[in-house]
């Protein structure tokens, strides 16, 4: 009789479902994995090095970079570790602005990941639909920051600018004809709160049509139900946050349990699942799609009514404004020396940490008092979580990685760094 | 204190008896120095002591404090000669002996608090700190990414491997006396036909000085977000 060895594999770097440049290499038993072995860092670009050889404020573009598709969350936690530093807070207004957009960025990252995990275990369709909504929200981004994903829209005492007052509008193109444009054009006559009133309107209908085609569906279920079974215990042992924490039934969300900004004063749930399996975390993030929604809408409510500064007044740390600079030399001193040599923080050390969309994003920051960092350590969640792949695939079929790839919603800007 | 990090603070310093080097609170946070020789005792007791419960291991990372205070410019006193505050490399100050610092982040989720635990890796080459992945599992790769980006070797780790460097990479990034633009550059060699490695060819520059200015500006301030921080969440 023949001898049988085990086989060994590699999944990727270039496999279409390993979200980036992941390379997996799995040792097999016929098609049981026996072990699986990440090779993570092919995106690896230094971030926090690089964080430490600038300014503060020029490195709020770098956190974008890290996990691309929650952009702002990203950016939210590094400039609440320097406000820690600093002893600042940002004016109210600005506290909420930075929920709302945390928020939209949620429900951006949570359709990126519905509609890649649906097109990696076979429904199509669900990545046209998530890339129907998502464009709306890229839309958002760009009105309010100028770019659709890499917004550097939060600024250490505040947002960079208050929301505009209209939203950019479709022109009439070879590629767009008249009836086309005015049709992308009816939401948008009215300012950016407008459209994300209107945008909240549709997207629980939008989630309800996500809903009929996967969470009843018989292959749906049968590619996640048991897979990927992680029990509370192990969970809060493997270090995992987020989503990947509520799915086996811990509920731990910052939001509720160290709010930050104004999350105190909001009302929405949390869901946790049962059973921890991929089943269970993909409900979780479909209602977390709901709520966030929800969370949206008071925010919108609540900027309605309020105007007021978005920045804070202190031209120590936030930049003049341009028509001051014209004719108060003091203002342009100020601008000169923020935008040259940045500003001085504190001696001191803090870790801030934001419920990111894959759990918490924290930023370690010690300052030994100069304009730049001293070191910068980026806390991501997906790193916590693919340390765990090994535990989460052994024994499953080679299908079944990519469903488990799928359900801890990895990143490599952000894993890698 | 009667604040939230206050009562850690206690219940830290009861939990580990005389074993502390040092709990400090400061902006809300509690942070413990252990020595390295108790480094494993006394993170068993974290975890698993009553009122602290710290089951939950966030994160870890080592800080390199070779450069720590070093300036590039000198912001103190000015010249009439003007060019002579330019730019200067920073030149090396640190100590050997607390150069590499271990520091965990601990959660507890039953007790919503956090804790901060530092250990300074004695001196050696290379630095060596026992591992924690029999206490949290989940250091497992925290610990690799420390030991690839900054050369601590963790004493008991399982699979202790470069994780985010490339295969067969020299040298340790993250460590301040490694250059930013690195050592070696790499480039498709079209008459080998295979990707070579050279030694870089970037000249190191300095865009913006670094500068510590002695600013009291804020200390007010940070006092009295000491205090509301640490009564919200510590």
């Amino acid at each position: 009789m023949a001898e049988i060895q085990n086989f060994t594999m590699n999944f990727g770097p270039q496999h279409p479902a390993a979200h980036g440049v992941l390379r997996l290499v799995l040792e097999m038993d016929g098609e049981v994995i026996t072990k699986a072995d990440p090779h993570v860092g092919l995106l690896h670009r230094a971030t926090e090095k690089l964080a430490e050889s600038k300014p503060f404020n020029q490195s709020i573009g770098y956190m974008d970079r890290l996990d691309y598709v929650s952009m702002m969350c990203n950016e939210h936690s590094y400039v609440l570790a320097i406000e820690k530093l600093l002893g600042i807070e940002a004016p109210i207004r600005a506290q909420y602005i930075r929920v709302m957009f945390d928020e939209i960025t949620r429900i951006l990252n949570h359709l990126m990941w519905l509609g890649a995990h649906g097109l990696d275990i076979g429904a199509m369709t669900m990545f046209l639909y998530c890339f129907r909504e998502r464009e709306d929200l890229m839309d958002c981004y760009e009105a309010v920051s100028g770019t659709r994903m890499h917004a550097t829209y939060y600024r250490p005492g505040g947002v960079y600018r208050d929301l505009p007052e209209e939203m950019p509008r479709y022109k009439e193109s070879r590629f767009r004809n008249k009836q086309e444009v005015n049709r992308l054009n009816k939401t948008r006559d009215g300012s950016l709160l407008d459209f994300i009133e209107d945008f909240t309107d549709r997207f629980p209908a939008c989630v309800d049509e996500y809903e009929t085609l996967l969470t009843d569906n018989r292959i749906w279920k049968q590619r996640t139900v048991n897979i990927g079974v992680v029990s509370p215990e192990r969970a809060i042992a493997l270090g995992f946050t987020g989503p990947m924490l509520r799915g086996s039934g811990v509920e731990w969300d910052l939001r509720k349990k160290q709010p930050y900004e104004v999350y105190g004063d909001l009302e929405f749930d949390i869901p946790v699942g049962v059973s921890g399996d991929c089943y269970d975390r993909y409900l979780v993030r479909v209602e977390e799609l709901r709520q966030s929604n929800r969370i949206v809408r008071q925010c919108v409510r609540w900027l309605r009514e309020n105007p007021g500064p978005v920045m804070l007044d202190d031209r120590k740390i936030s930049p003049p404004r341009r028509s001051e600079m014209k004719d108060d030399m003091e203002s342009l001193i100020h601008h000169f020396k923020l935008f040259t040599e940045g500003y001085c923080v504190p001696e001191g050390e803090v870790y801030a940490a934001v419920e990111h969309p894959k759990g918490e994003f924290g930023i370690y920051l010690v300052s030994d008092g100069a304009n730049k960092p001293y070191r910068v350590k980026i806390r991501a969640p997906g790193f916590a979580h693919l340390s765990a792949m090994d535990e989460m695939v052994r024994g499953h079929m080679l299908a079944d990685v990519v469903a488990v790839i799928g359900t801890q919603d990895i990143v490599f800007g952000e894993v890698d760094r | 204190m009667s604040t939230r990090a206050g009562q850690l603070e206690t219940r830290v310093r009861d939990a580990l008896t005389d074993r502390a080097l040092s709990v400090t609170v400061d902006r809300g946070e509690v942070t413990v120095e252990l020595p390295v020789a108790d480094l494993i005792d006394c993170c068993r007791i974290l975890r698993d002591e009553d009122g602290l419960r710290f089951d939950l291991l966030n994160d870890l990372c080592a800080v390199d404090y070779l450069m720590y205070g070093d300036d590039e410019w000198k912001t103190s006193d000015a010249t009439t000669t003007g060019f002579s505050r330019s730019v200067s490399r920073a030149v090396n100050t640190g100590s050997a002996d607390r150069r590499f610092a271990i520091v965990y982040h601990l959660l507890s989720i039953s007790g919503n608090q956090r804790l901060r635990v530092k250990t300074f890796a004695p001196d050696g080459d290379p630095p060596v700190v026992p591992s924690v992945v029999g206490i949290w599992p989940g250091a497992n790769w925290f610990e690799r990414e420390a030991f690839d980006l900054f050369g601590v070797l963790f004493d008991g780790h399982p699979d202790l491997r470069r994780l985010l460097t490339d295969y067969g990479f020299i040298g340790h990034p993250f460590r301040k006396d490694f250059p930013l633009s690195g050592n070696v550059e790499v480039r498709y060699d079209p008459d080998k036909a295979r990707v070579v490695y050279e030694p870089v060819s970037i000249e190191p520059r300095t865009l913006v000085p670094r500068v510590i200015r002695d600013d009291n500006r804020y200390k007010d301030a940070l006092r009295n977000v000491a205090g509301d921080e640490g009564a919200d969440h510590g």
